[in-house]
Order: C-alpha cells, then sequence, then structure tokens
C-alpha cells in the first residue's frame, strides 16, 4: 500500500531535494547494517580457508591471503563431526515432526468455539509461561526420576511443545474461516479428518513457520546436551562447537585421532571450519522457507 | 501448586459443571487429540513446578525431593545474606532493558527506512541479509566473536594498526554490556523488523495520499504519520517484553561468557548463577531459592506488566 505513494511521486516526474536526501540515507544505512550482519560470516569462511601460519602470525582474516582446505580436510578425516550432524539431523528432523504432531492436535481443538473447555485448557497451558519451577527441580526430574541421562531422547521429549509456537499455531487455525469445514461436517466427515484433509492444505504458511521455528531451536540447541549428555558419541553440533571453542583438549582429541602432530594441526581454522559446516544448512534452507514467513508470522502474532 | 493437585482441582470443576460429561463425550475426538500435549504439560511444566519446594529442603541426591529433610528458610537466609544476590539481580534486569531499548530503536528505524526502499529486488536480498543472523546459535556466535575480540582478531589487528595496545576484552569487564548489546542487535534486529514492517504495510493508503497532496513531504510523513500510528505496536511489544525482564537470557549468556569469571561483574545473570551453583555447589537447596526468587519475582513483573498493558490498550492485555 505503501508503494502506491511511491508512484504519486513517480508521477510527478520532479524528484524533489528531500527525496533525494531521503533516498541516499535510507540505501547507505541499510547497506552498512547489511555489512554489519555479513562480516561475521566473511570472517569464518576467510579464517577456514587461510593456512594455520598466516593466521597465527597475522591474525583472522576477511580475505584469505593464502588459500588452502586443510582445516575441511581434517574436520572430514576425523570424523567427528558426522557423528555430531547425524545427532543433530536426527534430533531435528524426528523433533520437528513430534512437536508438530502435538502442537497441531492441541492447538486445533483449542481454535475451535464448540470445544466448551477451551479456555481451561488453555489456562493451562498459558500459565506455564508465567511461571516455571527453574532449573534445579527439571534437572532432578530429568536425570534422576526419568532416567533420561545420556539418551538421544532428552534432545527431544524435554522441549517437545512450546507453548509459544503452540499459540501461534492457534491463532493460524482461527484465522481460517469456519465455511471451509462446515460443508465437511455436513458430508458426515470427523474431527481429525476435517484437520487433516480440511484445516492443514490451507495453513501451510503456518505451519512451515511454525515448523522453521521448532527445527531451529532443535538444530541450535545445546543446553540440553550440556545438562545431560556425557556421551561424546551423543553430542549434537552445536555442543561440539562449544566444547571446540572451549577446550584445547578437544583439538588434542583430534590430534590423536588423525595422528598428527598437535602443534601441526590448524587449530584456528579448524574451529571456524566447524562453524561454516554447522550454519551451511540453515543458510541453505532458509530462502525455502523465507517465502512464508512474514505471512505466518503475522496471522499467527494476532491475538485470539 | 503441586500438579496433583491442578490436576484433581480440573477433575473437580469437571464433575461439577452441568453436561460436563456429555461435553467430553460429544467432542471426544478433540479432547483425545489435546491428551498428549496436556499430559507433556503437566509433567514437564506442572511437576517441576512442585520441585520448587526443595528450596526449602536440606537436599540430598541419594534421597530425593521427598525424602530429604525440611530446612525451613535457610537457604533463603543464605540467599538474601549472598553478596552476589544484587549484582546478579541488576545484571538480569539491566541487560534486558538494553537489550529491549536498543534491539526495538533498531528494529522500527530499520522497518522505516525498509519501507521507503522502491527497489524490490534491492529490499528483498537486504531484508534476507538482515535476518539471517537470527539462524546462528550463540554456540557459532561465540566462536566468531574470538576472531573478533581475541588478541589475533580483527579489532585488536585494527587498533594495533592505528598505533595502539591490544586490549584484552575476555579480561576486561567493562566492555561487555556493549558487546552483548551489539550482539543482541546483530542477531534479533533484523529478524524484529517484521512484524513492524507488516504492521507499516497495513496502514491505510488514502491517509497517506491526503497528507500529500497536502504537501507533507517523506519526514514529514514517517514522523507525523507513520511513527504516531507504530507507537500502539511499539509499546506492546515493549511490555510483552518486560514481563520477561526478571528472566537472563541463558542461551546467549552462557554460551557467550562461560565459566570466564574476569567479567562476571558485568554478564552474571540469575540464570547463569543458577546454573553454576547446581554444577559446583553441591546444596541444590540453595540454587532452588535462587530459581523460586527468580520465578516469584518474575511473575509479579508479567502481572504488572499485563495489568499495565491492559490500561493501555485493552485489546492486546495477554488476560
Amino acid at each position: 500500500m505503501r508503494d502506491m505513494t511511491g508512484s504519486i511521486t513517480k508521477k510527478k516526474k520532479k524528484k524533489s531535494s528531500d527525496t533525494v536526501i531521503m533516498d541516499a540515507i535510507v540505501y547507505t544505512l541499510i547497506t552498512i547494517f547489511c555489512l554489519f550482519c555479513l562480516i561475521p560470516f566473511m570472517m569464518l569462511i576467510a579464517t577456514s580457508f587461510e593456512t594455520e601460519v598466516n593466521i597465527l602470525r597475522e591474525g583472522y582474516k576477511l580475505w584469505p591471503s593464502k588459500f588452502t582446505t586443510e582445516a575441511y580436510r581434517t574436520i572430514f578425516k576425523t570424523g567427528q563431526i558426522f557423528k555430531a550432524y547425524g545427532v543433530t539431523i536426527f534430533t531435528s528432523i524426528a523433533g520437528t515432526l513430534l512437536s508438530m504432531v502435538v502442537t497441531v492436535l492441541l492447538a486445533y481443538p483449542l481454535s475451535l468455539k464448540k470445544v466448551k473447555y477451551r479456555t481451561q485448557v488453555t489456562f493451562f497451558i498459558y500459565f506455564t509461561m508465567l511461571f516455571n519451577g527453574g532449573l534445579v527441580p527439571t534437572y532432578l526430574l530429568i536425570s534422576k526420576y526419568l532416567n533420561l541421562r545420556d539418551n538421544i531422547w532428552v534432545l527431544i521429549i524435554p522441549i517437545l511443545l512450546n507453548p509459544w509456537n503452540m499459540f501461534m499455531m492457534k491463532n493460524f487455525f482461527r484465522s481460517i474461516p469456519e465455511e471451509l469445514s462446515e460443508a465437511a461436517y455436513i458430508d458426515g466427515a470427523n474431527d481429525l479428518k476435517i484437520l487433516t484433509k480440511v484445516i492443514l492444505p490451507v495453513s501451510v504458511p503456518g505451519i512451515a513457520t511454525i515448523s522453521l521455528f521448532y527445527a531451529l531451536g532443535y538444530w541450535n540447541q545445546w543446553y540440553n546436551a550440556m545438562l545431560y549428555i556425557d556421551d561424546k558419541s551423543l553430542y549434537p553440533l552445536q555442543y561440539y562447537i562449544m566444547n571446540l571453542t572451549r577446550s584445547i583438549d578437544s583439538i588434542k582429541e583430534m590430534a590423536r585421532m588423525t595422528g598428527q602432530a598437535f602443534a601441526s594441526l590448524p587449530s584456528n581454522s579448524i574451529r571456524m571450519a566447524t562453524a561454516v559446516v554447522t550454519i551451511g544448512p540453515v543458510i541453505f534452507f532458509y530462502p525455502f522457507v523465507q517465502k512464508y514467513f512474514t505471512s505466518g508470522i503475522m496471522v499467527g502474532s494476532i491475538k485470539g | 501448586m503441586d500438579t496433583g493437585m491442578i490436576q484433581e482441582k480440573m477433575k473437580n470443576q469437571r464433575k461439577g459443571a452441568p453436561g460436563i460429561g456429555k461435553e467430553l463425550i460429544k467432542n471426544r475426538l478433540l479432547y483425545s487429540m489435546m491428551l498428549i500435549g496436556v499430559l507433556w504439560t503437566a509433567v514437564f511444566a506442572y511437576i517441576p513446578m512442585g520441585g520448587l519446594i526443595v528450596a526449602f529442603k536440606k537436599f540430598s541426591y541419594s534421597d530425593g525431593i521427598l525424602k530429604s529433610p525440611w530446612a525451613g528458610i535457610d537457604n533463603f537466609k543464605f540467599l538474601f545474606l549472598n553478596k552476589d544476590l544484587f549484582n546478579i539481580t541488576f545484571n538480569t534486569v539491566w541487560l534486558n532493558v538494553l537489550f529491549i531499548v536498543f534491539s526495538t530503536s533498531v528494529s522500527v528505524l530499520l522497518a522505516l527506512m525498509f519501507t521507503e526502499v522502491k527497489s524490490k529486488i534491492y529490499k528483498k536480498l537486504t531484508q534476507s541479509v538482515a535476518i539471517i543472523p537470527y539462524f546462528i546459535s550463540w554456540a557459532v556466535v561465540a566462536m566468531f566473536l574470538q576472531g573478533f575480540l581475541g588478541d589475533r582478531g580483527l579489532i585488536n589487528q585494527f587498533i594495533r594498526q592505528l598505533g595502539g595496545d591490544s586490549v584484552a576484552f575476555y579480561n576486561t569487564d567493562t566492555y561487555w554490556r556493549f558487546i552483548l548489546v551489539l550482539l543482541r542487535i546483530w542477531q534479533g534486529a533484523g529478524f524484529g523488523t517484521i512484524i513492524y514492517i507488516a504492521t507499516i504495510t497495513g496502514f491505510d493508503a488514502e491517509v497517506y495520499e491526503a497528507a500529500k497532496i497536502d504537501g507533507a513531504n517523506r519526514f514529514q510523513l514517517i514522523s507525523k504519520l507513520t511513527l504516531p500510528m507504530l507507537k500502539t505496536t511499539i509499546i506492546m511489544l515493549t511490555l510483552m517484553s518486560i514481563g520477561n525482564i526478571f528472566r537472563g537470557d541463558f542461551g546467549m549468556i552462557y554460551a557467550l561468557v562461560g565459566d570466564n569469571s574476569m567479567i562476571y561483574r558485568t554478564t552474571d545473570v540469575i540464570d547463569t548463577y543458577v546454573y553454576r551453583a547446581l554444577r559446583t555447589n553441591s546444596n541444590l537447596g540453595f540454587s532452588t531459592a535462587v530459581s523460586f526468587y527468580q520465578s516469584a519475582v518474575g511473575f509479579c513483573i508479567v502481572l504488572a506488566s499485563n495489568w499495565l498493558t491492559r490500561k493501555v490498550e485493552p485489546d492486546s492485555a495477554l488476560f
């Protein structure tokens, strides 16, 4: 709609001076902000292709002066990253699917006026966003009473349902006109059938957005791994990265596995290369879901 | 407080109200759909709330929550006499205030600028770039931060080039509020524009045309029309963030600061403190007392911010 005001300006043919100044300011500031966003990525990529000698002598780079893929070869040779990748891919896919099932099954009935006790259930869920038991009781529940330590499901189950996402999904369902499902009711379809055959097909933007939020949560999590996982073969990517950032031990471990001398290992570029390998899929998938993003977020955040 | 009690109460409500069985039978498919979500919430949200009684116990891991001996309010006495309490409370609130103020300002400013861009390709490209950092985990941010702030990092290279001495950022607490705010803007400001841009696009075009005919220039359109109309959205989102002001961003702060005690003075928040207490201190009762204090005060703040919201904009109040 604001584009219309733009076309009116064009009709006048002559650009007033405030338009020129405004354009100059706007384009410059936006470009600066985008550079600010991109510089860390440039640094990660450049340093990951730089030789260790140059990093030690000259420091981190925005542009590699000598191009080498040694860091990447070392990462792939040790294979540790594949294990971490496997854990993360499994938890991201299984987790997102399960979370979506639970979320949709809870959100859909809550969006229907005919469900009489929806307010009570809504409050039951909503209250957990206002008040929570905090770290220690949750920790005791999961490690002592449910015995989920060093179990891959501990990376999924404790974050299975996100109330915030669930309410966004509910608001999205509410925005669907009731007439759509009425016809199906008359034909004798039950609620589950209506959900899968009528509601879900028209909810693609909402489903895509919420799935993306869940997937991102699973992909980027390290918190539960830090609390509940000791077994290194169950480390997800992000926790693997954190250990790589923090401790020299994980680099030593890599030296042992590749049979290289510790000192000759390109530890700085390995770190950056690992980060690049981690964020790769996120950047890759992002354009595919981006088109649903705005509509999904907007409809979902309208209060219902 | 206890899960059992809440479920019991809900059951009683169900039994008590007329026609409750009828309703459950009539919509049995819909109610059973909700069952997994409700059960999950009962176990993973309500049981830990009950677990807060650990704060009143002299907890031993082998005895468990119920069998550990009571400690009265000893854990709380210990907490309120603790000199760290003021610091972690202050840092939690102050960092959140800084995050809210700066992220919101940058987001609104960016959104205003994005809507002024006419080139569709440029707009799409820059918006995508501005949102990307939102998808990067703090673990990765912690890693690239070393490439900027470390001794061989880009910033120290730059300082040395200008003839200055390297700055030991990881040993100097004074820089860290600024660093955290900057990273928060990097990560979230672009994503934050989505909702503002969508709001601005929804404004009535006729109002703008009328103002144009009256001779308003673009600066005036923004300051006299767009900003005032955007005010409600800004206030709403800010009030919602204020509700969470007593919750530190553990994911961000622990990933970036970790166990670097040199910079705790400006960065340690309640959540990181609780985690360290859990890990290093055998007295779980004490760390639970800190959580209890956080949850209780946080709850009051949510209620207060909602009360304020209802005064400002009744439609947007959460309850």
